[in-house]
């Protein structure tokens, strides 16, 4: 008994650097390190769920996605009868818009595939090969060049939508024939097209140029192009120069008291509100209140423009903060007024952290739907706009618009417009990069 | 954003200065008459009665000290006595702090600097002003000394300009290190070289008084050094008042000594007298190194 008492105080006697303390250190080590590699473990799988994630998002929009890049065309020897084209002779545009385009389409496409087939149904079969919006096609040559009228030119016309498909392999061959969107002799055409390389798939230029279309081959991402540009345009000129003012205002001038305590409450709560309610305020304010026309990219620009500022204040307020202090006081040591001391050392210097912000800011406003939607920019248009003031859609609503559409066609190019979003937010971000990188201080 | 400068009512304040020019009268008197002093140097800043708060916490209380014309004068005590905040009023620096008030009176050439009609800015450029962390601005060495002449207007001329910035880092003896790479930036000198940039910094918008807040701390021995031979150098013509950690940097550089305490002056004078023969028992125990 007492024997263990004294072994027990022994082991107990930590004073000096003993076995027993020894042992102990080296367990709580053993531990430490263990937690150490757990949470790394942690944080290594953290990211690589994420990374993951990511990988499989690409991959699925990508892979989707790249046939909307691809258009099937049908290259044919169209004869530009004036009869048809210009009965009158006088090269009027206005009358050469109206002529019939369609009946030259198919005259050329029957002459391609040996004669104009008898039976109306086979007839009917034969020209389904061409898009609906071949008429378009044609018209936009003859108008662009009228001389050719009365010659027989060659002209890369669009196929429908199902030979697209059957092309890209979405339509399967082996599909019964009565159930299937291509019919035998209709394969029988095509195969003769490819075979004699009069049918091709070719860069998509119309993805990017066309207006909306209930076809999906003739729909393009053209309206909602110059929407986006217009709108991230208005965002540019009216949050960044209100953002920076406004976070340079209450950073550096504005007193520090109850007002402004609420103030920068409300725009941090702003930040966090969502974009739909923005919406609803452009809807309330700007379309019903002040009048602006409904869908025009002005009220788009605005409503993201409001959403953005929070964002811009922010970041701007957090880039003047981060410039040391000692860069404050050596310019009003040297006498340089506030004003002085703003502009020639604070604003350079938080340069970069502002820009960041913005484009954090635009990348994010460039992407938003809900609010969009409020304010009726979801919307059917085929005239190009020329003015924010005109119509138009967006990036994100055109392919929320495509995304409700059955075609197969549709489908793909949902997925090719979120690429070609992707690919624009990218290149903002890189550029929000790389000019952080260029300002940044460099010495 | 600006700190209140307490007027205090008409009267007292009155009494106050008739009590100062009293005190002066008084005083030349008894220069005149016992005028054993060497060092017959003018008062370049007299400072009366300051007291600084920070929000509700009182940091200075009842400062009067003089400051003489060309001489080195060095604030030393321990941390968080107020050295650096009774610097930072010469120049107003304390204007910045949103929870920072001075009242008081300091008087510059006799113009009091808290004078409502007084330009602040044209202050800072007369008072030259150097901190403890080297803190050039990150442009070229050039403009880093062209800053301050330009916002002020004092060059005419390119000419003038290129003459004022040399001369400048002549007289902070940085000229022959850095005079071929003008155009390089002022942070990739080294830090003795950037506390001597930020000196010609200072010195190029001809100021009479330079405030220097603990210049050294941040360098080597051998950069310290340098720093204070210059500050040696400088005293010739101008104005010196040095904060400063260091008993023995105090004891080289400077001709008087203020010992701060708890955010009063517990002693000053000659920095010999206060080195050899400390009135104060305070001050006695802080320089043998027996608290701060």
């Amino acid at each position: 008994m007492e024997a263990q008492e004294v072994q027990k105080n022994m082991s107990n006697d930590l004073s000096t650097h003993s076995a027993e303390v020894k042992r102990r250190m080296s367990k709580r080590l053993k531990k430490r390190q263990a937690a150490e590699k757990r949470f790394q473990f942690y944080g290594m799988a953290a990211i690589f769920t994420g990374m993951m994630f990511l990988v499989i998002l690409f991959t699925t929009i990508i892979s989707k996605g790249w046939p909307a890049f691809l258009q099937t065309s049908i290259q044919l020897n169209v004869n530009l009868a004036p009869e048809i084209v210009d009965p009158t002779g006088e090269r009027n545009v206005d009358k050469l818009m109206q002529a019939n385009y369609t009946k030259i389409a198919r005259t050329a496409l029957y002459a391609e595939l040996g004669g104009k087939p008898k039976n109306r149904k086979t007839r009917k079969l034969m020209y389904k090969l061409l898009s609906r919006g071949v008429d378009v096609q044609i018209r936009d040559v003859v108008v662009a060049d009228p001389s050719l009228i009365g010659k027989t030119v060659p002209i890369w016309l669009y196929a429908h939508g199902n030979v697209d498909a059957l092309l890209k392999g979405a339509i399967d061959r082996n599909t019964e024939n009565s159930s299937r969107l291509v019919k035998d002799q209709q394969l029988e055409w095509i195969d003769k097209l490819v075979a004699s390389g009069k049918m091709v798939k070719q860069f998509n230029w119309g993805l990017f140029t066309h207006p909306a279309s209930s076809q999906p081959e003739t729909a393009g991402l053209g309206v909602a192009l110059i929407g986006t540009f217009f709108m991230v345009i208005i965002v540019l000129l009216l949050a960044i120069p209100i953002g920076v003012a406004a976070a340079l205002y209450l950073e550096e001038f504005a007193p520090k008291n109850r007002v402004t305590d609420i103030i920068e409450v409300n725009i941090n709560n702003l930040a966090a509100v969502p974009s739909i309610v923005f919406g609803l305020l452009g809807l309330a304010v700007f379309i019903n209140f002040m009048g602006l026309p409904r869908s025009g990219s002005i009220v788009g620009g605005l409503v993201l423009a409001l959403m953005t500022l929070p964002t811009i204040i922010i970041a701007t307020r957090a880039a003047l903060r981060a410039v040391s202090p000692s860069i404050r006081e050596g310019a009003y040591g040297v006498g340089a007024s506030k004003m002085q001391t703003i502009f020639h050392h604070i604003l350079p210097l938080a340069f970069p952290g502002i820009m960041t912000g913005t484009i954090i800011g635009i990348v994010q406003a460039v992407g938003e739907t809900a609010p969009l939607l409020m304010i009726g920019m979801v919307a059917f248009v085929q005239d190009f706009p020329t003015t924010p003031m005109e119509p138009a859609t967006a990036l994100p609503v055109q392919i929320y618009m495509w995304a409700t559409s059955a075609e197969r066609g549709f489908v793909e190019r949902t997925a090719g417009a979120t690429m070609v979003l992707l690919a624009g937010l990218f290149v903002l971000n890189a550029a929000a990069v790389y000019l952080r990188r260029k300002y940044e201080r460099k010495w | 954003m600006v700190a209140t400068h307490i007027v205090e009512s008409e009267a007292p304040m009155l009494d106050k200065k008739l009590d100062v020019n009293d005190q002066d009268a008084n005083n030349l008197a008894e220069a005149e008459t016992t005028n054993v002093d060497p060092a017959k140097k003018s008062t370049k800043i007299t400072s009366e009665d300051i007291d600084v708060y920070y929000g509700e916490k009182q940091a200075l209380f009842g400062i009067n000290l003089d400051i003489l014309e060309n001489s080195v004068t060095s604030l030393i005590g321990p941390s968080g006595c107020g050295k650096s905040t009774y610097l930072r009023c010469i120049n107003r620096m304390n204007d910045v702090i949103d929870i920072c008030r001075v009242s008081g009176t300091i008087k510059i050439d006799g113009n009091d600097i808290y004078d409502p009609a007084l330009d602040v800015v044209e202050l800072r450029a007369r008072i030259g002003m150097v901190f403890q962390k080297p803190n050039p601005f990150p442009k070229s060495i050039y403009d880093n000394i062209a800053y301050g002449p330009r916002i002020h207007g004092l060059t005419e001329s390119k000419d003038e300009l290129d003459e004022l910035v040399e001369s400048s880092l002549v007289k902070a003896g940085l000229w022959k290190e850095v005079k071929d790479r003008l155009a390089g930036p002022g942070t990739g000198l080294s830090g003795g070289q950037q506390q001597r940039l930020c000196i010609a910094r200072a010195i190029a918008t001809k100021p009479e008084v330079i405030l220097m807040d603990e210049p050294c701390s941040a360098l080597d021995p051998i950069a310290t050094a340098t720093i204070e031979e210059l500050i040696d150098e400088l005293r010739q013509n101008y104005t010196i008042v040095i904060v400063t950690h260091s008993m023995q940097q105090a004891a080289r550089v400077s001709q008087r000594t203020a010992f701060f305490h708890l955010g009063k002056v517990i002693e000053e004078g000659e920095t010999t007298q206060i080195f050899t023969n400390p009135q104060n028992e305070k001050t006695q125990d802080y320089i043998t190194g027996r608290f701060g």
